[in-house]
């Protein structure tokens, strides 16, 4: 079975907790808070006012550049402020508050759970209508769909690839998805196809999810050029170069794009939301987040609008647990602590929580580098995580450079198999964004 | 509601300490003591009891009372490693306070004096051994006969290992000592001289493939060490260097069953801190020390060159550190 060809873990993957939990809608909030950035790049620009009436679906900010993504409103009601907020994290931003009242859609969109099977649109109106729609990747980067449709010039791409990988442990909003909407993520596939004009797509799915690898085989069965690869459990699986891989054994070269060995990465939930946006109208307004952990009461897959306040779906999923020493935003290996869970709203980052007890969070006391090789073994880029930490405590960046920092993918296998404990990452991740900015220096000044 | 832990990812750990990787080795080093135990009698349990309290008290006293640590290490499990491997490395039944001078040496100066684990250049337990080897020559080669629970070190013959008359054999051409070297079945099992830990190639091996299959070393340097010594033998036979009497096929197996060469390829050159980080580097780590072993144990004036091979090539490990891994997305050159 295929993998990915460097370094890599196995943790466990735990997912037994949500899986197959059947995907639950969770109900209006009183109050929808919506940030403006919730991608990759330029944050939205409000093109509403405090006092305006909004019905669901419609454009309550406009993309703030070229890499920036629409925000459409997921609910109904009076915007009430447009100003300072704070995530969970504690970071600034800008967020519209809205009190939400009723249910009120827009009347173009389609809110019939039948399947619209055709599309005859050409490359640029369907590039347009995801655009319109504000999708971002929701695997996790949130890099905004319809730049990723755009090649560079005399860059063209000769493959789609899925993902269906889902590496993070306990996460399974993308596994549940494929079950249920499966033949949706295909129309979407198709969609993307005729987008990109590419005749090829494969669908990466993990060996842990037979059930989601035959099921969208059987889907793909009747489609020409749609093909399912059950991939080896292997984390970080889903990083997209780890993935390209994977899928079709083509390494994409350090500081390049996918588009350079010609391939396009999605994930099923991104080519979900496609298909909705493209057939049936419908802007990304809500996702499928998982809420687990091993002491949560009621874990599942939610299907949340974007600005339910998270404290919502926690009390959906039975209340935060007694001993609970962590809450995580998306997945163990790269989801974020967050320090509180008031005021911060359902995103379309936030592709999960996770709860973890005491003994869990943790994080053992570092003893010295035995220098064993099992980071170097374990990173997937290849780099070597020992240096690159230690050269960061020098303050040696232009080392650090010279030594490829630049290509960490910030997956933490290096901190996860590290006998001695050390904290490789939180030295190279400061280390990197020093060596960025000096790239990005450099290259202003020539 | 109550105050919540922050701290960056990953919140998942494999599980994996320093204690448990230290507690494999020494597990995998089991079989290859019980034969010992088995051949050299009270005297393999002694000098191993000596050797390994010894490194943890040295260890002890320089952290507390040296360097006024707050928290000690012994509980590492480290420089019980080195005590055992330091006796592994010692005829059975030497006298106690060869190993405690051994023992000193080898956690003293090999490691503390670096700054404790993870610090040292060399690896300790051979400093302490080849300490011993130049200023205890005479004992250090006083091999006692393997007669079980009945050796007593006054049974001691000298300079009796194998690899001492494979030298004899193929320096001069005296074909005529051929018959002292052990049966294949002996220098497998373990029923032939030599120091304490090293006579039964097969424990060894086993103990070495047992840390290779729980990933707690990779093949590369055992594999390369072994291959480049089968290479130099097979060299060695095919220029006609070996006397009438003594095959190819069978000098290769002497060369890779007798001494320490199985001891040294999965457990002495193999020690994490004094070993390179890239897999191209352990493979030129192995092949240098698979190099030099042969060439001291043909043209030098010692029978064996494990310990010599493995520091040696241990002061290269910052060059060879200069190998980096295969970068994702580099084309092979």
């Amino acid at each position: 079975m295929r993998t990915f060809k460097i370094g890599g873990v196995h943790p466990h993957d735990n997912k037994q907790f949500s899986a197959h939990q059947p995907i639950t809608e969770c109900p209006l909030p009183k109050q929808a808070i919506i940030p403006l950035v919730q991608h990759i790049g330029a944050p939205a620009q409000a093109v509403v006012a405090v006092g305006a009436k909004v019905k669901v679906g419609e454009l309550l900010a406009k993309a703030g550049g070229f890499v920036s993504a629409n925000i459409c409103s997921p609910v109904s009601g009076t915007v009430t402020k447009i100003g300072d907020w704070k995530d969970a994290w504690g970071a600034p931003g800008q967020a519209i508050f809205i009190d939400v009242e009723g249910d009120e859609w827009l009347p173009e969109i389609d809110r019939t759970p039948d399947i619209l099977r055709s599309c005859t649109l050409d490359p640029k109106a369907i590039i347009d209508k995801i655009a319109a729609a504000g999708i971002v990747g929701l695997g996790g980067a949130c890099f905004p769909t319809h730049v990723k449709l755009l090649p560079p010039p005399g860059k063209k791409a000769d493959v789609l690839i899925v993902n269906g990988v889902e590496c993070e442990p306990y996460l399974t909003c993308d596994h549940q998805l494929m079950l249920e909407h499966g033949e949706e993520i295909i129309i979407g596939i198709e969609i993307l196809k005729r987008a990109l004009g590419v005749d090829r797509a494969i669908i990466g799915i993990e060996n842990n999810k037979k059930d989601a690898i035959e099921h969208m085989t059987k889907l793909a069965q009747s489609k020409l050029g749609i093909e399912v690869i059950p991939l080896q459990l292997k984390y970080p699986q889903g990083g997209e170069k780890q993935l390209i891989d994977a899928c079709i054994g083509r390494q994409v070269p350090s500081g390049a794009l996918p588009i350079e060995v010609g391939a396009v990465v999605d994930n099923v939930a991104t080519i979900y939301a496609v298909y909705e946006a493209v057939q049936k109208n419908k802007p990304l307004i809500s996702r499928v987040m998982t809420v687990t952990g091993k002491k949560v009461l009621k874990p599942g897959n939610y299907s949340v609008r974007f600005g339910t306040p998270i404290d919502e779906v926690i009390a959906l999923a039975g209340g935060v647990p007694a001993d609970t020493g962590k809450i995580i935003g998306g997945g163990p290996m790269m989801g974020r602590a967050m320090d509180h869970t008031e005021g911060m709203p359902a995103n379309k980052r936030l592709s999960g929580l996770l709860f973890l007890c005491e003994a869990e969070s943790i994080r053992p006391e570092e003893e010295n580098c035995i220098r064993c090789s099992k980071c170097v073994q374990a990173c997937p880029m290849g780099l070597e995580p020992f240096l690159l930490q230690r050269l960061n405590e020098l303050e040696m960046y232009d080392e650090m450079e010279k030594h490829d920092v630049m290509d960490c993918i910030d997956c933490g296998c290096c901190v996860f198999v590290c006998p001695a404990h050390r904290r490789l990452l939180d030295g190279i991740r400061p280390g990197k964004a020093k060596v960025g900015a000096i790239l990005r220096e450099r290259a202003a000044a020539k | 509601m109550k105050q919540l832990l922050v701290t960056p990812a990953p919140h998942a750990h494999s599980g994996d300490s320093v204690r448990r990787n230290m507690l494999l080795v020494i597990l995998a080093l089991l079989p290859a003591y019980v034969v010992s135990v088995l051949e050299f009698g009270w005297g393999a349990l002694i000098t191993a009891a000596i050797s390994v309290l010894a490194c943890v008290c040295t260890e002890w006293v320089i952290s507390r009372f040296l360097l006024k640590e707050q928290k000690q290490t012994i509980g590492d499990l480290s420089a019980v490693l080195t005590g055992l491997l330091l006796a592994f490395n010692l005829p059975s039944g030497i006298d106690w306070w060869i190993v405690l001078i051994g023992a000193i040496v080898a956690i003293g100066v090999g490691k503390m004096t670096f700054g404790g684990l993870g610090q040292n250049p060399f690896n300790p337990a051979l400093v302490g051994r080849v300490f011993l080897l130049i200023s205890f020559p005479a004992q250090m080669t006083t091999w006692p006969v393997a007669k079980g629970f009945a050796t007593s070190y006054l049974d001691a013959e000298t300079g009796a290992t194998p690899l001492y008359y494979l030298k004899h054999i193929v320096k001069t051409g005296d074909s005529s000592v051929i018959d002292q070297l052990p049966a294949f079945k002996d220098a497998l099992l373990g029923a032939m001289g030599g120091s304490l830990g090293e006579v039964c190639a097969l424990a060894l091996i086993i103990g070495g493939i047992f840390l290779i299959c729980t990933r707690v070393i990779t093949w590369h340097i055992p594999v390369s060490i072994i291959a480049t010594v089968a290479l130099f033998a097979a060299c060695t036979g095919w220029c006609g260097a070996l006397p009438e009497g003594l095959g190819t096929c069978e000098y290769i197996g002497y060369e890779l069953l007798t001494g320490g060469l199985m001891l040294g390829a999965f457990f002495m050159a193999t020690d994490y801190v004094t070993s390179p980080m890239s897999a191209c580097g352990k493979i030129i780590f192995g092949i240098g020390i698979g190099f030099i072993m042969m060439v001291i144990r043909t043209w030098g004036a010692y029978p064996e060159g494990m310990s010599f091979a493995i520091l040696i090539m241990n002061a290269c490990v910052p060059l060879l550190n200069k190998f980096r891994p295969q970068r994702f997305g580099e084309k092979k050159k």
